[in-house]
């Protein structure tokens, strides 16, 4: 670590009220290496981004860039200076084409007010090339998959000749080959002398592509060694401050009878075709399948919020139709969507809201007035059961942590008492320790006798928690495994069997 | 209590807290400076009189903005409310004429009980509701278009029905006694230093409470405020996205009716341009009150201060002799200033 930093920071400290969210932190990227930043949630990782872009004023602290104080004003003023972020959650021009979006804020012009949509096209094609992005820069942003729009994100990253890049859980919507990609595309920035900063909560991850690793927990700098120095469990210790030995809680649910069969299920206007497995009591069903494989659409047409074309479910041997998500949740089905923020909370609205909207029959008085206790009562149950960290009842659901959130948004399906789960990448956002307790309350489901659908992208949380996995292909059901026999790689092979 | 809200109520008063708390009530503060200074100069403002007649103007416009606010907070609007009063307006005055009145519209009809014209005043603003609400659920069409295009085709029904009859086009007037004493009568007790409050302002306090109700205590108002925060999630969740959509327009249209029947009488005299605007007023009324267009958010409450507010300036600044054109400005101002400082509790602050 003799050499000269490229971007240092050094006693950042950021006090909001009541709350010291930064505490003397230090980080120091060397060129030509990547930098892991590690934390749970809340740590503290994106307020020392935000402050080294200037999104937040730190209270005091220096930053120094190539030997050079800096404070920068804006993100802008950042990229300006050869610091660029890919951010987690994406902030595109949906509406607008790819290439639009690449150049957005610095269009190239034609005699100062045209702008050179010749020169933009070719540039995009360039940088396209240069980091082998196979994406239509004509392409209309909402019409690609979130994976393709998150390369895009990090082509536009890399287009600004930036010193320093930071990558805020690049890889949450990619899929392995993507991530592939992703990495082959770090270690060509590494190579050309760039610091990365990379912010993530996969240890695989982490181990394999970073130099150094700086650990924070609670708004402190805890550690930084070299990544060759660290292990899975040294990281996870240093994370949570205590003991993890294991990163999936025991698994002590016996499956049962036959609950759920479900044949040659076809979506009416998705991929998804001829779909046939069988859901057993107290049993967890994994499914893999790469991103945009049918998983999610398993799912949404089981549930009805997406339209059948064919297929038979049947809920104890009786046939049902699940058209819409009401029939489905009087049926006794619970989905937990994809993405949360878009479709799962009600952002503006209190944890009490969020809790007890599928459930408003139950706390109905004489037909007609919701009884503020009844509602009171149950979401009391869910924020202790769930181990839901929140002020109050009356908190807006948008400003608590992401599995927060998602515990929510699970006692908000509970309270339905459902009897099928159908859980979409439960985990995604979330840090390690809430990971651990999501495990465990899904575990804890399949003890009660529920039987739960679980679709997740990442590999190893599938192995750890299901029974039984199922993997996706081309919108076809590529294959059964077990569990307990499978391996990765047998998984993988599958997945790629109709692609 | 939680360490967190502990930990705000030890805090500091800093300037920043100070002039945070300022901002939030700022509505509150500039209108009681108003007050205050509209008294000082004009000592009859708060003199019973003017204070009941303040009282009564709100109350007449009050329940448009109970309407129109549900169709706010689910991001939409409703530009056909007041086309709905005017035609409710005029469809209650005609039904209720006295027998002997001059040039009367429907010469076989002999007044009706007033509450069975209310009802169907409700009913027909409900349908028109429900249509609106229709278009708005099944082909996703924005309110602003929907309700754009019905509020011509009611203004056309509006202008056929003041030609019916013997009517010919004429103001409907020569009320019967039940209806005009139904509305601008008023109860024995209900008296403020001698000045008489009118009946339509309990109409009004009903309305109120009923929507407070509705919004707050039923099934329907939790899947509105569901609806208007995040339909897609509403949908997951098993709300009936179609039903409740169609349910708030349709609910909205019943109280535009409410302020119908009210001025039918209360005007007296109607024409097809009676509740011309009405919608401008109301869904200002509600943006003051803090009922945002970000969507799910908003409060009985702060409608009612929102339409009270407006009257308090409309009365106030005659009384200190603004010209009337100035006024528009004032209003104007109001309302920008209210919606700014409405987003700025919505921003996320960074």
């Amino acid at each position: 670590m003799d050499q000269p930093a490229l971007l240092e920071m050094r006693g950042i400290t950021k006090e909001f009220p009541g709350v010291k969210a930064l505490d003397g932190v230090n980080l120091t990227v060397r060129p030509g290496t990547v930098h892991a930043l590690m934390g749970e949630n809340g740590a503290g990782k994106s307020t020392l981004m935000k402050c080294l872009f200037g999104i937040y004023a730190k209270d005091s602290g220096t930053i120094t860039l190539e030997g050079k104080e800096i404070s920068f004003k804006n993100s802008k003023e950042a990229l300006e200076n050869g610091v660029a972020m890919v951010h987690q959650e994406l902030n595109q021009a949906l509406t607008r084409s790819v290439t639009d979006n690449l150049w957005l804020g610095r269009y190239p012009k034609v005699g100062g007010i045209m702008v050179s949509e010749g020169t933009m096209r070719k540039r995009t094609r360039e940088i396209f090339e240069e980091l082998e992005v196979h994406v239509d820069p004509k392409a209309i942003m909402s019409t690609l998959p979130v994976s393709q729009r998150q390369m895009v994100e990090i082509a536009k990253a890399v287009s600004y000749d930036a010193k320093i890049i930071v990558f805020d859980e690049p890889t949450s919507s990619l899929t392995e080959v993507e991530v592939e990609h992703l990495f082959r595309i770090i270690n060509m920035l590494r190579s050309k002398g760039c610091g990365i900063i990379y912010i993530s909560h996969k240890m695989e991850e982490i181990l394999r592509i970073s130099d150094d690793v700086t650990i924070m927990r609670d708004g402190q700098w805890v550690a930084t060694r070299p990544a060759k120095e660290l292990t899975m469990d040294e990281i996870i210790r240093l994370m949570v401050g205590r003991e993890l030995t294991n990163r999936f809680p025991p698994k002590d649910n016996v499956p049962g009878e036959v609950i759920l069969e479900v044949e040659h299920l076809s979506g009416k206007y998705t991929r998804l075709k001829d779909a046939s497995f069988r859901l057993q009591k107290g049993e967890i069903l994994g499914i893999a399948g790469l991103d945009g494989s049918g998983r999610t659409e398993v799912l949404e047409n089981l549930f009805g919020a997406m339209t059948r074309g064919g297929g038979t479910i049947r809920l104890h041997g009786r046939e049902i139709q699940n058209r819409t998500p009401r029939e489905s949740i009087k049926n006794g089905f619970a989905l937990l969507t994809e993405e949360r923020r878009a479709t799962g909370i009600f952002g503006i609205r209190d944890i009490l809201d969020n809790t007890v909207i599928s459930n408003l029959k139950s706390y109905l008085v004489g037909g007609i007035c919701l009884s503020d206790k009844k509602m009171q009562e149950d979401t009391a149950w869910s924020i202790q059961a769930m181990r839901i960290k929140t002020p109050s009842q009356k908190t807006q659901i948008r400003s608590l942590s992401g599995g927060n959130q998602q515990k929510v948004i699970i006692g908000r399906w509970l309270l339905t008492k459902p009897e099928v789960l159908l859980l979409d990448e439960p985990t995604r956002g979330i840090d390690v320790g809430a990971k651990y307790e999501i495990y465990q309350l899904i575990i804890n489901l399949a003890k009660e006798n529920k039987g739960v659908i679980m679709v997740s992208s990442e590999m190893p949380e599938l192995l750890g928690v299901c029974d039984r996995i199922l993997v996706m292909s081309g919108g076809q059901l590529a294959g059964e495994v077990d569990a307990k026999t499978t391996s990765q790689e047998e998984i993988l092979t599958l997945a790629a069997k109709y692609v | 209590m939680s360490k967190e809200s502990k930990a705000l109520e030890k805090q500091a008063w800093t300037s920043q807290r100070v002039l945070d708390l300022i901002l939030n009530n700022a509505l509150i503060i500039i209108m009681a400076v108003a007050v205050v200074y509209i008294a000082f100069k004009n000592p009859n403002f708060i003199k019973p009189a003017s204070l009941i007649n303040i009282l009564s103007q709100t109350c007449a416009y009050l329940p448009v903005a109970l309407g129109v606010g549900g169709c706010i907070v689910l991001t939409g609007t409703d530009l056909s409310a007041g086309r709905i009063v005017g035609l409710t307006a005029c469809l209650s005055a005609s039904l209720l004429q006295a027998v002997d009145a001059a040039s009367k519209m429907w010469t076989s009809i002999t007044p009706p009980p007033v509450l069975l014209v209310l009802a169907l005043a409700m009913v027909l603003g409900a349908l028109i509701g429900a249509f609106n609400g229709f278009f708005v659920a099944k082909f996703k069409l924005h309110p602003f278009i929907v309700t754009l295009a019905t509020q011509l085709i009611v203004y056309t029904a509006l202008l056929l029905y003041v030609k019916a009859g013997n009517n010919n086009g004429m103001a409907i007037s020569g009320l019967d006694k039940s209806y005009s004493g139904f509305i601008t009568g008023s109860l024995p007790f209900a008296k403020i230093a001698g000045t008489p409050i009118p009946n339509y302002v309990w109409i009004a306090v009903v309305c109120t409470a009923l929507m407070w109700f509705i919004w707050n205590k039923t099934t329907f108002g939790k899947n509105m405020f569901a609806l208007g925060a995040n339909e897609e999630a509403a949908r997951v969740s098993g709300v009936n996205v179609f039903a409740t959509t169609i349910m708030v327009f349709a609910l909205a249209g019943a109280m535009y009716a409410v302020t119908g029947f009210i001025e039918g009488a209360r005007v007296a005299s109607n024409t097809a341009n009676t509740g011309l605007n009405y919608e401008a007023d109301a869904i200002a009324a509600c943006v003051i009150g803090g009922v945002s267009f970000v969507g799910g958010i908003g409060k009985i409450r702060g409608i009612v201060i929102g339409v009270l507010m407006l009257r308090l300036i409309f009365v106030g600044l005659n009384m200190v002799n603004v010209p009337q054109d100035l006024i528009y400005l004032v209003k104007g101002a109001i309302i920008l200033f209210a919606c700014a400082l409405d987003m700025r509790k919505y921003l996320v602050k960074k």
